[in-house]
């Protein structure tokens, strides 16, 4: 990082020492390529930076916020996360705070919360419209909007701990095809739902947190919801191995359906920055993912026609509009195609799958640094987290904050979502690292 | 051009009604089924094997290939039969219990079949006594798929499944997908790992010739 950034930090780091840094200035710093006190954490903050209600229940336990027993809530039902509370975020120092649409991954609302027991037994509390009675082989079904008229969308397996999409694909007529089939879940956002998250912003800012905002609607092709999962009875293509074949075979369809949602979330952005302002810290884009554990899942030609003119289209929306930053999450391998990503606007990437080939930390906070904030990468949780010692996680954390945290341009967070399984000592040892390490003097080799 | 050619081509290029015209053109001018998928459908499915570990294909060109040459063989496989072709082994192949991730599996069924190998696919969230069964059934390999770290360590399951059936001798186990390494498979008692569908066609090739070595003629 060169020596310019360094003073313009300084400049910054002694305007918020004045009064304080806040975590949302904390976070504003980072995106900002400065650093503050200290390198912001987010955990829960989106959809793919919290963690499994699980690991939620068994690290909550450990540092005594619960007697035993007491459930968690289950705020996103597709991946299982579990809520991260403001006394959870206080223990551990997280400086980030999620807000979305008022309906979930499946179209139903968390509210009229009940119990239930995931199937490794961890204490629960579920939305009312969560189906918990299962299926005669034991399975879950999940209905798009809780409606059981409709065939069902997902399926959590027995021996699961989440939910994945059911295929629901019609025999595709190619003579007929009609990108309206695939925008059904692409409308203008209701009123209600506008109001829903200037409630949220305004009831969250206070918090002084920096808000991660998902405003839905710019999925470009994410694959967790080709499949149409909100919907009774998805038309067009849903199939995802049809979809990513139709990326190359039929790229006009594609480029059509991506170009009305562009239009469609546009003026949906519109609106809701009208009610909310720039009360908004970073805005989750889209989580279409790029990668493979070994390189890029699509060509770096289908990435620059066919994804980057939408992202394009919406960065430079946003920047020429709001206040806001723009966040991308793809996993995998994607070294390939960041030159492209990075050029497209975004301001913060994740996961960061370090884990992934050719995603060396020091590569990547070398050659991208400087424009984009690297939001993950804290720590492997395919190996190291899941598998590893807690010696081996103070490790690669402290390795994590020296390389991705000085000049700023790092927000703390696990390679996605912290998943099951993990074994509650090394939860500890994590988070126990991240407040040991995460002072940028870390990265200053005479510290 | 000739048929071969042109069919090893649409199959490379992913064009299912080309690939199906000369399969049909190339059986019609008395070349051999089994000619038309060694030169035909193999060498193509070998080729974007090689273009995919080369990083020029991806898997969207990877699956419209696969899918011009499932198309090409359905059209040969009577014939196939008739000449009474040999298959290069069995394979059940399945993404382990509690999973439900099954693109990497199915890329590597498809090139297994594009490699002349007969596939047992049996699915998603596969139990360890279905593996078994499909031992007993006659599979040479069994290949296992996971893409979470929670169900990952069920393959150790099945690897023992298979051992304590009796039957661990006589076949050979690989393993992939996004978490599994070779350390890994190591640990859990898989004969192999292979972390791409085109490397997985190698590896399965290689475990082969050890089983069929214990097993005998």
């Amino acid at each position: 990082m060169s020596g310019a950034t360094t003073s313009n930090a300084s400049a910054a780091l002694s305007a918020v020492a004045r009064r304080g840094t806040s975590s949302r200035e904390r976070v504003e710093l980072a995106l900002a390529h400065q650093e503050a006190d200290r390198v912001p954490l987010d955990l829960g903050g989106g959809l793919v930076t919290g963690m499994h209600v699980s690991s939620v229940y068994i690290l909550r336990q450990a540092i005594g916020l619960d007697p035993p027993g007491t459930p968690v809530k289950v705020i996103e039902p597709y991946q299982m996360l579990g809520e991260i509370g403001p006394d959870l975020m206080d223990a551990l120092g997280v400086d980030v705070v999620g807000v979305g649409r008022p309906t979930n991954m499946y179209g139903f609302r968390n509210d009229n919360w009940k119990r239930w027991s995931a199937f490794n037994g961890t204490p629960l509390l579920v939305p009312g419209d969560f189906p918990t009675d299962p299926e005669p082989n034991g399975d879950i079904l999940m209905y798009p909007c809780a409606d059981r008229s409709a065939p069902a969308c997902a399926r959590m397996p027995k021996a699961g701990l989440y939910f994945d999409s059911i295929i629901r694909q019609d025999p595709i007529d190619e003579e007929h095809l009609d990108a309206a089939a695939n925008l059904e879940e692409f409308a203008p956002i209701s009123d209600e739902a506008v109001e829903h998250i200037r409630a949220e912003v305004a009831r969250l800012l206070p918090s002084g947190r920096a808000i991660l905002a998902d405003f839905g609607g710019m999925g470009f092709g994410d694959v967790a919801l080709v499949p149409g999962p909100t919907l009774r009875h998805p038309r067009g293509i849903r199939d995802l191995e049809e979809w990513y074949m139709s990326l190359v075979s039929r790229p006009q369809y594609v480029y059509e359906v991506f170009d009305r949602q562009a239009e469609i979330a546009l003026a949906n952005l519109a609106r809701i920055h009208a009610a909310i302002g720039d009360g908004v810290t970073a805005v989750f884009v889209t989580g279409a993912d790029f990668g493979t554990q070994e390189g890029p899942l699509i060509s770096p030609k289908t990435y620059r026609t066919l994804f980057k003119p939408f992202h394009v289209r919406v960065n430079d929306w946003i920047h020429a509009n709001t206040g806001w930053k723009t966040f991308i999450h793809s996993c995998g391998s994607i070294w390939r195609l960041l030159d492209d990503i990075v050029d497209a606007g975004f301001d913060a990437l994740n996961p960061v799958q370090t884990s992934a080939a050719n995603m060396d930390p020091r590569q990547l906070k070398q050659a991208y640094g400087d424009r984009v904030t690297f939001w993950g990468g804290g720590i492997d949780t395919q190996q190291v987290l899941p598998f590893g010692t807690p010696e081996e996680i103070r490790a690669m954390v402290r390795d994590r904050m020296r390389v991705f945290g000085p000049g700023g341009g790092f927000v703390f967070n696990p390679i996605h979502n912290i998943q099951a399984g993990v074994p509650v000592e090394n939860l500890l040892a994590l988070y126990g690292a991240v407040e040991e390490f995460r002072g940028y003097r870390i990265g200053d080799p005479a510290a | 051009m000739a048929a071969l050619d042109q069919l090893r081509e649409a199959v490379i290029d992913g064009q299912v009604a080309v690939a199906v015209e000369q399969t049909r053109r190339g059986l019609d001018e008395g070349i051999p089924a089994q000619t038309l998928f060694d030169d035909g459908l193999m060498a193509a499915m070998r080729r974007v094997g090689e273009l995919f570990e080369e990083g020029e294909v991806f898997v969207p060109e990877m699956l419209v290939a696969s899918r011009a040459m499932t198309a090409a063989l359905e059209v040969l496989k009577p014939e196939l039969v008739a000449e009474g072709a040999s298959t290069s082994g069995r394979v059940a192949i399945g993404t382990v219990m509690g999973d439900l991730h099954d693109i990497g599996k199915n890329l590597v069924a498809m090139m297994l079949r594009g490699n002349g190998f007969e596939i047992d696919d049996l699915g998603t969230d596969v139990y360890p006594e279905q593996f078994v069964q499909a031992v007993r059934d006659g599979a040479e390999v069994v290949a296992m798929s996971a893409l979470l770290t929670t169900t990952m360590t069920n393959m150790r399951a099945v690897v023992e499944a298979i051992g304590e059936a009796g039957l661990r001798e006589g076949v050979a186990v690989v393993i992939g997908g996004a978490p599994i390494t070779q350390t890994f498979a190591e640990e859990v008692g898989a004969d192999g790992y292979a972390r791409d569908a085109s490397s997985a066609v190698r590896m399965v090739e290689h475990v082969l010739g050890r089983v069929r070595a214990t097993n005998g003629p």
